[in-house]
């Protein structure tokens, strides 16, 4: 039964993976015309252009690049960034952990936080604390996360400068050992990760909200209520596991929005990630960088799609027995 | 529609809201005229903090801080609501066709509504503005076309539940057609939804708006706030301390946003019932 369910999940998955690389091959070749591209080039003869298009694969019929583009892309070939003449997938493959410890760091604060302050709010309903709670959170949702980091910058890094304004380390330093490097990549963490919270804090903090005030009214916490334990042993034992579910799930499932946040606060912070490298490509008109960065920004919230329905499985028993 | 003004005037949150909106649609007319330079004016006041003169101060240009921001709210304005209309008739046709006619159509319909929310938005947008030419209908276009997959969804279960009630079966029944059926039974009944979902998706294509912008990919003949956001940490601002040139856009952002999803979720509280118990706000 559940080999079965999860032979369906990737099923999906990878119908869905593949879905995209399509996508992708018409969404820069059909939509926009790669030979625009090449054209960059002002004074190329009509040869070299010729040239360029036949190194680009671009001679061919649609058919024929497609089938190439289909090949490549599984091999994990990506092309040449136009900027660095690098391989993409070298540039991708070292970005890579740079985002994950960042919306890592990010997501794991927002939870924690965010389940912490919904506890909170959901207990004291219609309160003062729930009412200001509530004004944060939306404040937090309706402010742009990448102008909340320049604030963070401008305070924490000019006004009072304790912490580092950008990069992941600091640049030229030999590091005495390996713990005074780690402690310097956490002191150049802080604020890009401060950013990544604030713009999942609100949602989190809104759903946690939510699911706490649902679980507060079911049997289970009026009976455990009338068996005598306390009220905060209710709430810490049995009605908060419980109000976790969505939550655990929805941070997976919100990959999507972080994976746009990742862009705004890398730039910001010049944290050298996937969204920095997608920015430069911006900028540059690096089409494969910027093609490369889209799929591996999708292949991650496909993925991270996947993981929440696995968790979900494994922590919700009513999934498993249907 | 004594509802609609309920809502609209019950409380003092809504009445705020309503007021901000009310303050920033006049800037979006008229904010050019009255603004008390040319946003585009630079000066050798470069970089100035706020004097009589300047309330806001200056940017790194010498262009006046308050007139630039005056100006900028007729882009998100216009952006906002342009494109929430795009995604709006686009969900809404995906959604009614797929629950309404079932089968074939709504199974490919649906698959591209959940491929549509499964794929991040900001990369896919950044994508499509790159590859046509950044310009004002670009970034309705973009932001349009990428955010209709929630109201498809929400209007699919509406016209689910819809379509086996009494009063259609029995239109059915007396060999009313599709088109009517659609037009005079499915739809008054879907709008109000539609409406609510409209108006948090118009805060959503501001904050698209501002962070496309942001990253370079703004209509290049227009000031927003999101290109001030941009002009102001290019030329150094944040290091240079000068919170007059970086606060006012983004607070101007975070306002009307603001304002726009309090009154989307009270309308989305009147719509739908059920959501009171749980998302008081």
């Amino acid at each position: 039964m559940s080999a079965r369910w999860l032979i369906g999940k990737l099923g999906v998955m990878a119908a869905t993976l593949l879905f995209v690389i399509v996508f992708n091959f018409f969404l820069f070749r059909v939509m926009g015309d790669p030979t625009a591209q090449l054209a960059r080039l002002p004074q190329a003869t009509p040869e070299e252009i010729d040239k360029l298009k036949a190194d680009y694969g671009l001679d061919k019929s649609l058919g024929g690049q497609f089938v190439d583009y289909m090949g490549d892309t599984l091999t994990l070939d990506l092309g040449i960034s136009q900027r660095s003449r690098e391989p993409v997938w070298d540039e991708i493959k070292d970005a890579i952990p740079w985002t994950l410890l960042l919306v890592g760091t990010g997501t794991l604060i927002a939870t924690i936080i965010g389940s912490w302050m919904g506890v909170a709010a959901a207990t004291r309903r219609g309160t003062r604390t729930d009412d200001g709670l509530l004004g944060f959170s939306l404040f937090t949702y309706a402010a742009p996360e990448y102008w909340l980091g320049i604030l963070l910058i401008l305070v924490f890094a000019v006004w009072i400068p304790i912490f580092p304004a950008g990069l992941q380390m600091s640049p030229g330093v030999e590091f005495s050992s390996w713990w005074a490097e780690v402690t310097d990549v956490l002191d150049h963490l802080i604020l890009p990760a401060t950013a990544m919270t604030l713009l999942l804090l609100g949602q989190y903090f809104l759903i946690m909200r939510s699911s706490m005030v649902d679980v507060l009214t079911e049997d289970f916490v009026v009976v455990k209520r009338a068996t005598g334990l306390p009220w905060h042993r209710v709430v810490r034992s049995h009605a908060v596991p419980n109000a976790l579910l969505p939550l655990v799930t929805i941070a997976a499932i919100q990959f999507g929005l972080v994976a746009g946040g990742a862009i705004t606060i890398e730039t910001i912070f010049s944290w050298p990630g996937l969204g920095e490298l997608n920015f430069a490509a911006i900028n540059d008109k690096d089409f494969p960088v910027l093609q490369g960065t889209f799929l591996v920004f999708s292949a991650g919230v496909i993925l991270a799609n996947f993981l929440a329905d696995c968790l979900y499985f494994y922590l919700d028993p009513r999934v498993q027995s249907r | 529609m004594s509802g609609a003004r309920e809502i609209l005037l019950g409380s003092w949150r809504a009445r705020i809201s309503l007021g901000v909106i009310g303050l920033f649609v006049f800037l979006a007319i008229f904010g050019t005229l009255l603004a008390p330079y040319d946003p585009d004016a630079s000066s050798l006041d470069l970089l100035e903090p706020p004097t009589w003169s300047h309330p806001l101060g200056t940017t790194e240009n010498g262009a006046d801080v308050l007139s630039q921001v005056m100006a900028g709210a007729r882009v998100s304005i216009l952006v906002g609501f342009a494109a929430a209309i795009i995604s709006a008739v686009i969900g809404s046709v995906v959604g009614l066709a797929s629950g309404y006619f079932g089968g074939w159509t709504d199974r490919i319909l649906d698959s591209l509504e959940n491929w549509f929310l499964v794929i991040p938005t900001l990369p896919l947008m950044i994508v499509l503005a790159r590859i046509w030419n950044p310009s004002l209908l670009v970034l309705i276009a973009v932001i349009g076309l990428t955010s209709w997959a929630g109201t498809g969804r929400i209007v699919r279960a509406q016209v689910l539940t819809l379509r086996e009630r009494a009063f259609v079966e029995r239109a059915r029944a007396l060999g009313a057609r599709d088109r009517y059926i659609i037009k005079t039974h499915i739809l008054p009944n879907t709008l109000p939804l539609i409406f609510a979902n409209t108006v948090l998706i118009v805060a959503v294509a501001i904050l698209s708006e501002a962070a496309l912008s942001f990253l370079g990919l703004g209509d290049p003949t227009r000031i927003s706030w999101g290109t001030m956001i941009e002009n102001a940490f290019d030329s150094g601002a944040p290091s240079e301390g000068a919170w007059w040139y970086l606060i006012p856009p983004g607070l101007c952002i975070t306002l009307l946003v603001l304002a726009i999803a309090t009154l989307g979720y009270l309308f989305e509280e009147y719509v739908n019932p059920r959501l009171q118990e749980v998302t008081t706000i």
